[in-house]
């Protein structure tokens, strides 16, 4: 649709200004382009450079590396660690925000009664900080007197180690993410539902089918332009995962061994090593991995978009 | 949104099946306010922690109600001994101005993109786009070096200037300019209006929609922003909320009233503005998402 507004646009200047360049075009662009080559494009490019030089923060000459860094990199545990822990919080973090969010807003689409206080209660923590959830689920997940841990041995049960135990460090991180983040994608698909027109489900109703029915044969698949949006956000977005596992980590007693993400471990050899050459460097090894899962999804989703 | 209020009940006594699909609604409706629940509890338990006496807040079992009472003490130290109140005017003084610059910026380029012909749009455009999938996570090394070159760390133009950027901005803009009618533009432009005047006096009036939509979220975004200010200032004068509270929660050492109380200060801005625009922040976010 913009395409074609864009042709029907571009032709009717074309009549007025003769087909010739219109140079208040330029003025009009400017501005937001200078401020895109200088704090987006420019550190791209710079990245790359650093990521060739054994640069660090503090002294100024750098030599010239070729490909050193790359190297050193593949050759590096903590690199392959920490970008499984990436991975892996991905890999987790995604099916919850992407599958609860449908149900609670499959359900609060048709409460009649207090519709707003379940939109609220779901998407408030969205609009909190970071900072202020690592804060609230450290709290709770203390070991005996966090809120968690109390009520799991006044019902009988053991005590788990949320933050320091090593197989329940990463779920404890994703829990508190899925109820920080889940907001958004539950909102995104109260709108996607907003766009199914009544009268189908009238038809079907007519036709008798149950409210069941309706959302596995109607509903859900016209979800599916809203679905592959939600999917493709929260890949992204659980993919540069950072925030909450680097506070949880550094002052909350969250286990780092089996938590850090990629981008806290370029966090830490940039800013508190000052190696910043070998940052630069992961960065973009982490850089191009983003593209080939972006351009992935991208792939699957137009097969997708065909076949509805 | 008229559209989807009509209830599940409602439909099916149409149809005839309308028992089975009462009890279903009742169901969905027990299932729904208990996540509720289970969603509130958090926040629940934060106050209710950030209003106890300092001693109470370790008691095992947990109580909700403390022996004690409640009490405001633990909001009073960290506003009367921190420094929250400069981080919460770093704050607001940094959002304002990347959200005021953003819009626009991007509403200049937009409407350069949607209604002027000139060479290299297309190109120029899609250069803009192709940036959204850069993530800003792993430009921290460079825009640091890039900064610290320019004399702008603990500054607020080192927090504000990186922000500004905003490609997603950019195309919701432009999304929205292609959908307008541009009879209006040329009635003006045969009036002998500007193009300046036309974009100002004809198409930002007719785009609050859109920049209501871009507005919030880009404010919603920066003022949550943790990671760029917690690079760019290592001044605790400079801070902003969400780094502030994350860095010096160390020193209040397990003070949980205190640490909840600044949790609470800490989200409770956006919170409140959220309660009074509740329908324009869902569906300028749902905008924004749903359009990208």
């Amino acid at each position: 649709m913009a395409v074609r507004a864009e042709t029907a646009q571009a032709g009717g200047k074309k009549e007025t200004a003769g087909g010739r360049t219109d140079l208040a075009g330029y003025l009009f662009v400017a501005p937001f382009l200078i401020a895109y080559a200088a704090f987006l494009i420019f550190p791209v490019l710079l990245g790359l450079r650093l990521s060739f030089y054994n640069s660090s923060l503090v002294s100024g000459d750098a030599q010239f590396l070729r490909l050193a860094n790359y190297k050193e990199l593949f050759g590096d545990p903590d690199f392959w660690l920490s970008l499984w822990h990436t991975v892996l919080f991905t890999m987790l973090s995604t099916p919850p925000l992407v599958i609860l969010s449908l149900v609670l807003a499959l359900l609060t689409n048709r409460a009649i009664p207090a519709r707003w206080f379940f939109r609220l209660s779901f998407f408030a923590p969205w609009l909190l900080p970071s900072s202020v959830i690592a804060l609230i689920w450290v709290w709770l997940y203390q070991p005996g007197f966090g809120l968690i841990n109390s009520y799991l041995t006044s019902l009988g049960l053991p005590e788990v180690e949320w933050l320091a135990g090593e197989n329940v460090a990463m779920i404890s991180v994703v829990i508190a993410t899925v109820w920080w983040t889940l907001g958004f994608n539950f909102v995104l698909y109260l709108a996607g539902l907003q766009e199914i027109p009544q009268e189908l489900y009238d038809a079907s109703a007519v036709d008798g089918a149950g409210s069941l029915s309706q959302v596995r044969w109607i509903t859900v698949p016209l979800l599916a332009r809203t679905t592959i949006l939600v999917v493709t956000l929260q890949i992204f977005s659980s993919l540069n995962v950072f925030d909450q596992i680097y506070i949880m980590n550094t002052s909350g007693g969250l286990n780092y061994t089996v938590t850090r993400p990629i981008i806290q471990y370029v966090y830490e050899q940039g800013f508190t090593s000052y190696r910043v050459g070998f940052a630069s460097a992961m960065s973009y090894v982490f850089f191009v991995l983003v593209l080939v899962v972006g351009l992935a999804q991208f792939a699957v989703a137009n097969r997708r978009r065909g076949n509805v | 949104m008229a559209a989807g209020t009509q209830s599940a009940p409602e439909r099916s006594q149409v149809a005839g099946t309308g028992m089975r699909d009462r009890i279903m609604g009742w169901l969905a409706f027990a299932v729904l306010l208990l996540a509720a629940i289970v969603w509130l509890i958090p926040l629940a338990w934060a106050v209710d922690t950030a209003l106890k006496v300092e001693s109470e807040t370790t008691t095992v079992p947990v109580t909700w109600i403390p022996p004690s009472g409640f009490t405001l003490e633990s909001f009073g130290e960290i506003l009367a001994g921190g420094n929250m109140l400069r981080w919460y005017f770093n704050s607001f003084l940094t959002s304002s101005i990347i959200t005021l610059a953003v819009i626009l910026l991007a509403s200049l380029a937009a409407f350069g993109f949607s209604r002027i012909a000139f060479r290299g749009r297309r190109f120029l455009f899609f250069v803009i786009i192709a940036g959204l999938i850069i993530p800003p996570q792993i430009l921290i090394v460079p825009l640091f070096t890039e900064m610290d070159a320019l004399g702008l760390v603990d500054t607020y133009w080192g927090i504000i200037l990186p922000q500004i950027a905003a490609p997603i901005a950019v195309f919701i803009f432009k999304q929205f300019f292609d959908g307008l009618p541009h009879e209006l533009e040329d009635a003006a432009r045969v009036d002998g209006a500007s193009r300046f005047r036309v974009y100002w006096q004809i198409w930002m009036p007719l785009s609050r929609p859109a920049i209501a939509a871009v507005g919030i979220f880009i404010f919603v975004i920066s003022w949550n922003n943790f990671l760029w200010p917690f690079i760019i200032v290592t001044n605790t004068d400079m801070m902003t909320i969400p780094v502030g509270i994350a860095t010096v929660q160390s020193s209040y050492g397990v003070r949980y009233a205190d640490i909840m109380a600044s949790a609470i200060l800490g989200g409770l801005p956006l919170v409140i503005v959220f309660l009074f625009f509740q329908r324009q922040i869902v569906q300028g976010i749902a905008n924004t998402g749903l359009k990208s």
